[in-house]
Order: C-alpha cells, then sequence, then structure tokens
C-alpha cells in the first residue's frame, strides 16, 4: 500500500524546518500543504484543533502534532539513517537537552533581539549562559549526535539559520566565534550539510519578516523613552 | 542486574513530577532510594550538582548519571528496564505520538495556569483543559480502565500525580473540579488510578498535602520577612 504522507507547514516556520530535515533524510517522499497562519486551512483545524499550529504530519490519515515529537514518530515509523541513538541514557539526554533548546535557550535569544539598553544587556548574559551547556555537549563532536546529523542537531537547527539572521538585524555578535568555538563551527557543519541546505528558506525573505517582527518592540521602546523625558523635563 | 543502591531519586513524596517518577519504579518493580529533598525551603549543592540545568526535582541518579524532567525520567525507565515489568509506552508509534503529546499538553497547560495569580484563572484552565482530556481519555483507552488501556501507562502517570492537588484545590476553592457529570470517563478514570496498587502508597492525599503546603507558604513567609 503507498504511504499517504502531508506535511502542513509554512515556509518559514523553524518547526516545520524540522520535519523538513527529517524527512529529506529518511528519504520519505510527501506532500507539503504550506499554511499562511492568518488564514489557517479547514484541513490544519481538524488535524490540530488543540494547538491550530503547524507543522502537523499526517500519515494515512493519521494527524501528528509538534515538531519534536513528530521526530521521534518519524524515527520509531522508519527505520533507516537513525535520528536518535539507541542507547535510553543517550536518548534521554537527547530528549532533555531538545527541551531545553525549546523552552530556554529560543527565548533568550528572542529576548536579546527584541530588547535594548539594558535589558539587551541583562537577556545577553541570560542567553550566553544557555549557550555555554551547548557549547558543552559539543565537546569532541562534530554534530550533536556524533558524526552524522541526528535528533538534537535537527532539534537546534534553527540556530545555524536563524542566529545569523537576527544578529545582522540586530548588528550584535550573539554566537561570539572566540566564546563559543565548538558552536559557530557547528552552525557551520550543520548549514553546509547537502540536505540541510537545500531546505533553507530565502535569506532575503527572512530578514524582511524578522525586521518587521522587530519593529513594534522598538517602537514601543521608543515611546517608553519620550515619556520618561517628558516626565522628567 | 541493577542493585537498588545503584538508582536514587532526589525528589520529594509532596512533588507530583517526583511522584511520577516513583509510580514509573513501581510499575517497573525497580528498587531505589528515595532521596528526600526540602526543594521549597533551598536547593542542595548535591541537588545542584545532579541538575545544573534546572536545579530542580525530580532527578534519577542510575549507575551515577543523572536524568532530569519527569517526563524525560519515565521514557528513561521504560527504555533502561525494558522487559522488566509492564510497557509503560505503548508500542505503537502513532500511540505513543498520541500519549506524548497529550503529556506535553498537560505540562503546558499547568506552567501557565501556575503563572496566573488570579484563582479563577487558573480554575478556568484546569476546566479547560479537563474538557480536552476527557476527550482524550475516550481516544486513548478505548472503553478500558486507563489512558494505558487495561493497563497504567505513560498518560495515566503523567496525569494521575496531579489527583490529590485537584483535591486539595477543590477544598481550598469549595467547587467540584473533576465534575462526574461534566467529566464523567475522567472523574471515572481518577477513582480507578487512585485505588490501584501502583498509586496507592505513592500518591499523598489531599489532607496531607495541605498540610504540607501550609508548612511552605509558613517557610516561604518567613524566609521574606528575614530578608526583609
Amino acid at each position: 500500500m503507498a504511504e499517504e504522507l502531508k506535511l502542513f507547514r509554512t515556509w518559514s516556520s523553524r518547526y516545520s524546518l524540522r520535519v523538513v530535515n527529517a524527512l529529506k533524510i529518511k528519504g520519505l517522499e510527501y506532500e507539503t500543504i504550506l499554511e499562511d497562519l492568518q488564514n489557517k486551512s479547514a484541513s490544519l483545524l481538524e488535524y490540530n484543533p488543540t494547538h491550530k499550529k503547524v507543522p502537523v504530519l499526517v500519515h494515512n490519515g493519521k494527524p501528528i502534532c509538534e515538531s519534536l515529537l513528530i521526530l521521534e514518530y518519524i524515527d520509531e515509523t522508519w527505520k533507516q539513517h537513525p535520528l536518535l541513538p539507541q542507547d535510553p541514557y543517550l536518548k534521554a539526554m537527547a530528549r532533555f537537552w531538545a527541551k531545553f533548546g525549546d523552552d530556554k535557550v529560543l527565548p533568550s535569544i528572542w529576548s536579546v533581539f527584541i530588547s535594548q539598553g539594558q535589558e539587551q544587556e541583562e537577556a545577553i548574559a541570560l542567553a550566553a549562559g544557555n549557550l555555554k551547556f551547548l557549547e558543552e555537549l559539543l565537546k569532541g563532536k562534530k554534530f550533536f549526535g556524533g558524526e552524522t546529523i541526528g535528533y538534537l542537531d535537527l532539534a537546534f537547527g534553527w540556530m545555524a539559520n536563524l542566529i545569523s539572521i537576527l544578529e545582522e538585524i540586530v548588528d550584535l555578535k550573539l554566537v561570539d566565534r572566540k566564546i563559543f568555538p565548538l558552536l559557530s563551527e557547528w552552525m557551520n557543519s550543520f548549514s553546509d550539510d547537502p540536505v540541510i541546505k537545500e531546505c533553507w528558506p530565502p535569506r532575503n525573505k527572512m530578514v524582511e519578516k524578522f525586521k518587521a517582527m522587530r519593529e513594534p518592540y522598538l517602537k514601543e521602546l521608543h515611546e517608553t523613552e519620550v515619556m520618561q523625558f517628558s516626565l522628567s523635563s | 542486574m541493577a542493585k537498588s543502591a545503584s538508582v536514587q531519586l532526589l525528589g520529594s513524596w509532596a512533588s507530583p513530577f517526583s511522584n511520577r517518577v516513583q509510580l514509573a519504579l513501581k510499575l517497573k518493580s525497580v528498587e531505589y532510594e528515595l532521596v528526600e529533598e526540602a526543594f521549597y525551603v533551598s536547593k542542595s549543592d548535591r541537588l545542584v550538582k545532579a541538575n545544573p540545568v534546572y536545579q530542580k526535582i525530580p532527578v534519577l541518579i542510575h549507575d551515577e548519571k543523572p536524568v532530569c524532567e519527569s517526563l524525560v525520567i519515565v521514557e528513561y525507565i521504560d527504555e533502561a528496564w525494558t522487559g522488566k515489568g509492564p510497557s509503560i509506552l505503548p508500542s505503537d508509534p502513532y500511540e505513543r505520538a498520541i500519549a506524548r503529546f497529550w503529556a506535553g499538553y498537560i505540562d503546558e497547560k499547568l506552567e501557565t495556569a501556575s503563572g496566573d495569580e488570579e484563582k479563577f484563572a487558573v480554575v478556568g484552565k484546569v476546566l479547560e483543559g479537563f474538557a480536552l482530556l476527557e476527550e482524550a481519555f475516550a481516544k486513548c483507552s478505548k472503553g478500558k480502565a486507563f489512558f494505558g488501556g487495561d493497563e497504567v501507562g505513560y498518560l495515566d502517570i503523567a496525569l494521575g500525580c496531579f489527583l490529590g492537588w485537584v483535591k486539595v484545590a477543590e477544598i481550598i476553592g469549595g467547587g467540584k473540579l473533576l465534575d462526574e457529570s461534566k467529566f464523567p470517563g475522567l472523574a471515572g478514570w481518577a477513582e480507578r488510578f487512585l485505588s490501584h496498587d501502583v498509586a496507592k502508597d505513592i500518591l499523598p492525599d489531599a489532607l496531607k498535602i495541605l498540610e504540607f503546603f501550609g508548612k511552605v507558604q509558613a517557610a516561604r513567609a518567613a524566609a521574606t520577612t528575614a530578608a526583609e
């Protein structure tokens, strides 16, 4: 029976990109449904009624939601090119760090991106603390997964793509090669991988999108400064 | 064969997240040492060393290797002791994805609810959660006793650990949260889970939790006064 595999995603979603990469690594054929998050399709709402988000993988009519869970599902269903380690302890570590990435690293990087002045200084320190853990993880390894790209590399993949874009917009080094040599090297190795390279969303579009996302925060700060000035004068 | 000394749980009888790990260890008949951490007072050096990232309980230490985050630990227990006792997660990849999804949902809901100071907002979120979990129960149990089917499984553990706390919230708030007329599936499941062998000796009852909660409030108030 032919497998029916569909992926609901957006052109830029970093969570969707994890699944795109995983499907590519496993050599799987699938149909892409591109969603407009301002105008979600009835199918997306039907397949993910709880969160109404992308990505959603639909396999023979059955929907799987949450990108990290989708990666595990893909790995358990198609055994070629394993993404997760076999050893229970290493597997637990991969799951732990992937969650840390989403719960702590990403929000801390985002805070640096949207803040300014003193607040940004503090955000930078917090982000650096988080990145230090990742730098440690890479000791003696080319990828988080070892010799080849695995689950944890895909989980952190957004960094290899997004960090340089955010750095360009805020004109600030978030991952300094001198402080994070292993992480910087990993970002290059990951980006240069032929499977990963093919799937990157267009950079100019990304810069435009994130510049626009930053605007309201800049405006807010400007208004606060004006208020403070007028109160003190 | 793992010796009892080689499995340690840094946790607390009073922490539902710790209870999750205890339930999983019980299901697998794994002997372990429970090291009570007075997590509401301070973080011990031992805890900080075992969990430098979050400095929180529970932490499972197996052959000196620490595993953190309760749901990660439960899956680890299932995989490290495969073949010993029942499987905690379902074997089918799709059913595993569904179980993990709802477990993640529970934690996410709790995280946003605990951030709310306003009582009604918390209750609202809990009830919203119960409505979805009622549906999830119907789908996962397929008419059987537990989320895991005939036997207690991952999702039973992930949600069941909070049942004592739900009762406490009902006592404090004076309203029925797990109302059998609104959530018949969940209400029936809760009764079965609480009387199951695995849960009976591990999950603290509401009064014990209430007493503990009072102690924590007092300790925190004293700490604040001392700091002022």
